[in-house]
């Protein structure tokens, strides 16, 4: 729109021609070159203004996610601490205790790493990384690092005597398969597997299987949760498109108000309300429906999380299917029942199929956000409540295995993304509306 | 304050500051703990006097011990570290020397003698002791009922009876981790306490730990933040809990709440300091960790919360409660009267195991 | 709503009805945060409402909630500090946001939809994610646990809302006043400050209280980010809760909803003067 005037006036003022016809500007450039040369200008107006931003987020928000997401793939403890073993194993053929000249190699690298300084030393990183795919591997290589200086040949029996996981042919299938920079390992822990002796990925024992279910279940809970405001918010939505302005805009305040409130706020207000000795059980109690010791579990579990939930993100879904409403012209619902439809089947065929960009809109909105809900889950959800936000919390301040939880996060997030290109396709980000 | 005071503050200040310039520069120290209670238990019996002592010193209290180990490493791998002291337990400290981002300890040559003369890796209590760690205090998880839920001659007395549902019905409110819970499960079943990690580092022992845990699965109430566990007895809402020693102290002593503590099968295990390297002010950190872990500091911290001191020598010296004026001395979890059947918490085996069982236990807890 | 004449015994019953379910959904949305001022006053340590608060006696009620809340050093400071971050990240998003938003509206501007996609990720990733991902880098540039994190952290994950807010206003903008005061010598600055800016203002402001609230309501990144200097008030209701959950909570949780409702109506005026600016007449 704004080249197509730019043209018209430009072209009103060249109204020259050159030596070889062609149109010229009032200084004598070629029309062509100038509007080129014009265009390109505001191209890198455009650009410049939105550079800054742009800059900005790559640097403090991109980058930092894509540093994280190394993680889940960057795999230097092995390579760092054992470079002579490594080389020793590649003739090894992964059958049976290695020979000699790897356990002479280990002897090597460790008696090297014993002699820098501390904050280098490569062995406790390598015990805590070797640990997270065999248990009791950190302590087999803190306790042998202690006694390396004193072992004397044949290496192999002082390994094996050192401990006893020296002698077992696991570990060292461990070290040969994870002993290069990069690593799948943490997203087949992610994904409830593990490497068999022969190097195949199987599945877990069942009894450790999680990450999983624990996917799943966030699934579910967020299907829950917006199946839940769609069925609070199609009403309430419905019923304020219909309403004249005024007294639309005077209830959505009570839409409005949760939505500008502190998610804390909202959080602690289920807590008062849901615990045992709450509002409502106390309510129940007192007014004779329940016992005292019939009070119910409304919090701490998967109700407690669907609940708060449900309630945190319901303006999320009535705010779009609102605003799709509005537009609904009234006549084709008076139309399709002058035509003599039954209000339900007017409803059903006519109606509804209007409002499904909305239903799109707010579902995939709230499916988005509550799919990577930490908070809420975390402070009502108890066990069962628990989503897969939790866990990669607790995997990067308390396990502290880096590597699994930037495996979990990057599933989450290609998850998320790829909805959100849903959401895009569906109904284009730039209908996001807010507030 | 006129302005001749003043010239006189200002010249004085000016003579001691020209004697001893680097002692007087106000430093702050940042000091890591669990907050609440616990921090203020330090701060009274430790902090303070230290400031008192050193009044160019101001300790900033952090309640960041949760999650220490992560913002320790992320500080360690940045080289920014900008926490002084950290209070860890044992097997975050292990973790953290591991990787050597925390200083190792020479606890003869850093830490206080007892007032006998007694080496300070002596007077600690034997196993508690960490290459990077020094302990402060013993805390042990305790089984804890409410004495309403039963009749009056059949009271629970020992683990065992948390396992038995059927003399002693009610729900029970545990820990969500593995940890006691594994190592109760084999006591009950009748596995030694000495014995109970060597059967629990084999599958056959994690199995059987589970096995007797599914016996009372059905009436199991997990909690996960330390308040939980006091607040469920409380409302009447389960029988047992388990929970840490002093929080039931406090509920029990302090807000009167009726329950009983189960000293049967105690998980004892050990809380203390680790210094983080290359700490801004680590000289000053030495001289505070010497003062904040002698033999009197430690029997002080006794004073307000009821966790034992970790050292032998103090325990002649724990007192009365300094708000209460309740004798501390039998709330220890080291009284002798409450040490007769201890389970003292190994921390190598569970950072070498934990990740794994935490997972079956996960696991677990939902099906 | 009006009741046509020819509805039937059943349609009126479902009409009411169906009322019925609105406002109760309604009450749904709002019992949970009105419920919490009367017992923020509660005298006893409880989240219910005693019998003395029942009866309407005066000594069920107080304000030692707030004294506690008043009196507590640690709340001081997350005031002081939800305040200044807030500020100081809308600042910086408001900025950043607002000159974006005027190059994207261009339509000179190349890569526009994947452009856009970039500056509004903030608001599409998992806050988890972020917040796991600063930690991690802060961490590695000194900068985790200092006011300057928390504010840059903030100010990203604001920019979003200053982006779509903007460009919303810019949608009806009539490029060629920006041409006819070009062509009239206006210079490219005045030109914004005299006819852009007032037009786009009301976008700018509730952007930059989209972005402000964002802060000020924001936890995650505050509990990967912030050292104990920078806690919020959203991260010492975090303590609260989980620690051990007293009324103080609800007292501050009712100063919050204090401020909601001055915010809202805040935007509310705005969105209207916008409208009007813009020529959308209210249906």
């Amino acid at each position: 729109m704004a080249i197509q005037s730019a043209t018209s006036e430009e072209g009103a003022i060249g109204t020259a021609t050159d030596s070889r016809g062609r149109l010229v500007t009032s200084d004598g450039t070629p029309l062509r070159r100038a509007l080129e040369r014009a265009n390109r200008r505001r191209k890198l107006t455009a650009l410049a203004l939105v550079a800054p931003l742009l800059a900005f987020i790559l640097i403090f928000f991109a980058f930092p996610i894509a540093q994280m997401m190394w993680r889940s793939v960057d795999n230097p403890q092995i390579v760092n601490a054992l470079p002579r073993t490594l080389v020793a194993l590649e003739d090894w053929d992964g059958q049976g205790v290695p020979d000699e000249p790897v356990f002479a190699a280990l002897h090597a690298d460790m008696m090297e790493d014993l002699d820098r300084p501390r904050r280098e030393q490569a062995i406790g990183p390598l015990g805590i990384r070797l640990n997270y795919e065999l248990s009791a591997a950190r302590s087999a290589i803190s306790r042998t690092a202690r006694s390396v200086p004193n072992f004397e040949e044949p290496y192999r029996d002082a390994f094996t005597d050192a401990h006893r996981l020296w002698g077992q042919p696991e570990l060292w299938q461990i070290i040969k398969r994870e002993g290069r920079p990069l690593t799948l390992s943490y997203y087949v822990a992610a994904l409830d597997r593990e490497y068999d002796a022969d190097g195949n990925i199987v599945k877990r024992p069942e009894n450790r299987q999680i990450y999983v279910s624990l996917f799943g279940r966030t699934l579910a809970l967020s299907v829950a949760i917006t199946f839940m405001t769609f069925i609070l918010g199609f009403p309430i939505a419905y019923y304020l498109s219909t309403l004249p302005m005024r007294y639309a805009n005077l209830l959505m305040i009570a839409v409005l108000l949760p939505f500008w409130t502190s998610l804390l706020v909202r959080t602690s207000a289920w807590i008062v309300l849901l615990q045992q000795q709450g509002v409502i059980n106390n309510a129940l109690v007192g007014m004779g429906f329940i016992g005292d010791d019939g009070r119910f579990s409304l919090i701490y579990n998967q109700t407690g999380t669907i609940i708060a939930m449900t309630h945190i993100l319901l303006p999320f879904m009535v705010l779009p299917l609102y605003s799709v409403m509005r537009t609904i012209p009234p006549s084709y619902m008076r139309a399709a029942k002058s035509l003599g439809a039954r209000p339900w089947t007017a409803f059903r065929r006519v109606y509804f199929p209007q409002t499904l960009p909305g239903i799109g809109a707010g579902g995939v909105l709230v499916f988005i956000i509550s799919i990577g809900y930490y908070i809420t889950p975390a402070l009502v959800g108890g066990q069962s409540g628990r989503m897969i936000s939790n866990e990669i919390a607790r995997h990067i301040q308390q396990s502290l295995n880096w590597g699994l939880a930037a495996a979990l996060g990057t599933m989450l997030l290609v998850g998320v993304l790829v909805l959100y290109w849903l959401y895009n396709r569906l109904v284009g980000a730039d209908s996001l509306k807010l507030g | 304050m006129s302005s001749k005071l003043k010239l006189i503050g200002l010249s004085s200040a000016v003579s001691v500051l020209a004697l001893s310039a680097a002692a007087q520069d106000p430093v702050s120290l940042t000091i890591v703990s669990w907050g609440g209670a616990y921090t203020a238990s330090q701060q009274r019996a430790y902090h303070e006097p230290f400031m008192e002592a050193n009044p160019h010193v101001t300790i900033i209290n952090d309640d960041g011990s949760a999650n220490a180990l992560a913002s320790l490493r992320a500080q360690a791998q940045a080289g920014n570290v900008t926490w002084d002291l950290v209070d860890m337990l044992p097997s975050d400290a292990q973790l953290a020397c591991d990787e050597g981002i925390i200083l190792q300890i020479d606890h003869d040559a850093m830490l206080a003698a007892a007032p006998d003369g007694t080496p300070a890796s002596e007077d600690f209590l034997p196993g508690s002791l960490g290459e990077c760690f020094i302990p402060q205090i013993v805390y042990s998880t305790v089984l804890t009922y409410r004495p309403g839920a039963f009749p009056d001659d059949a009271q629970p007395s020992s683990i065992a009876d948390l396992f038995d549902v059927e003399n002693f019905p009610g729900r029970r409110a545990l820990q969500d981790r593995p940890g006691t819970n594994l190592e109760w499960a084999l006591y009950a079943d009748g596995v030694d306490p000495e014995d109970i990690y060597e059967v629990l580092s084999t599958p056959e022992g994690v199995d059987r730990a589970f096995a007797k845990l599914d016996t009372i699965k059905d009436h199991i109430i997990f909690w996960t933040e330390g308040a939980q566990a006091p607040q469920l007895l409380a409302d009447g809402e389960v029988a047992f809990a388990t929970g840490y020693n002093g929080r039931m102290f406090d509920a029990i002593e302090v807000e009167g709440m009726d329950a009983d503590i189960i000293w049967d099968g105690q998980v004892v295990e050990w809380d203390g300091w680790v210094v983080p390297a290359d700490g801004p002010n680590e000289e000053l950190v030495m001289e505070y960790l010497y003062f904040a872990t002698d033999t009197q500091r430690l029997a002080d911290q006794a004073k307000f919360i009821s966790y034992g001191p970790a050292r032998a020598s103090s325990a002649g010296l724990v007192g009365e409660h300094a708000d209460l004026g309740i004798d501390m001395a039998p709330h220890m979890p080291t009284a002798p009267e409450n040490y007769f059947a201890p389970i003292v918490l190994d921390n190598d085996f569970w950072v070498d195991y934990g990740d794994e069982l935490r997972e079956r236990f996960a696991n677990w807890m939902l099906q | 709503m009006s009741m046509p004449a020819y509805y039937t015994v059943k349609d009126k019953i479902w009409h009411y009805t169906f009322r019925v379910i609105c406002y109760a959904i309604f009450f749904f949305l709002l019992a949970p945060i009105l419920i919490m001022i009367p017992l923020s006053f509660n005298a006893q340590p409880f989240f219910t409402f005693t019998r003395e608060m029942l009866t309407l006696n005066p000594d069920g009620y107080s304000l030692r909630w707030y004294r506690d809340f008043l009196g507590s050093e640690s709340w001081m400071r997350s005031i002081r500090n939800s305040f200044s971050i807030g500020i100081a990240a809308t600042i910086v998003s408001t900025t950043l946001g607002t000159l974006a938003a005027l190059g994207l509206s261009r339509s000179e501007m190349p890569a526009k939809g994947l452009i856009m996609g970039i500056l509004i990720s903030p608001m599409i990733v998992p806050l988890i994610i972020s917040a796991a991902g600063m930690f991690f880098f802060f961490s590695s540039i000194n900068i985790a646990q200092t006011y300057l994190g928390v504010v840059l952290a903030h100010a990203a994950l604001g920019t979003p809302f200053v982006v779509i807010t903007v460009t919303a206003t810019l949608v009806g903008f009539d490029q060629s006043l920006i041409r006819a005061a070009a062509n009239l010598g206006a210079s490219p600055t005045r030109t914004f400050f005299k006819i852009t800016m007032p037009l786009i203002l009301p976008g700018v402001v509730s952007g930059a209280l989209f972005a402000f609230i964002t802060s000020f309501d924001e936890i995650v990144v505050v509990l990967f980010v912030a050292g104990v200097e920078q806690r919020t008030i959203p991260r010492e209701m975090w303590s609260g809760i989980r620690e051990d959950i007293s009324p103080t909570i609800l007292a501050v949780a009712t100063i919050l909803v204090m401020i909601s409702i001055a915010l809202l109506t805040v935007v509310e005026l705005l969105r209207r003067r916008g409208e009007r600016l813009r020529g959308v007449t209210p249906g």
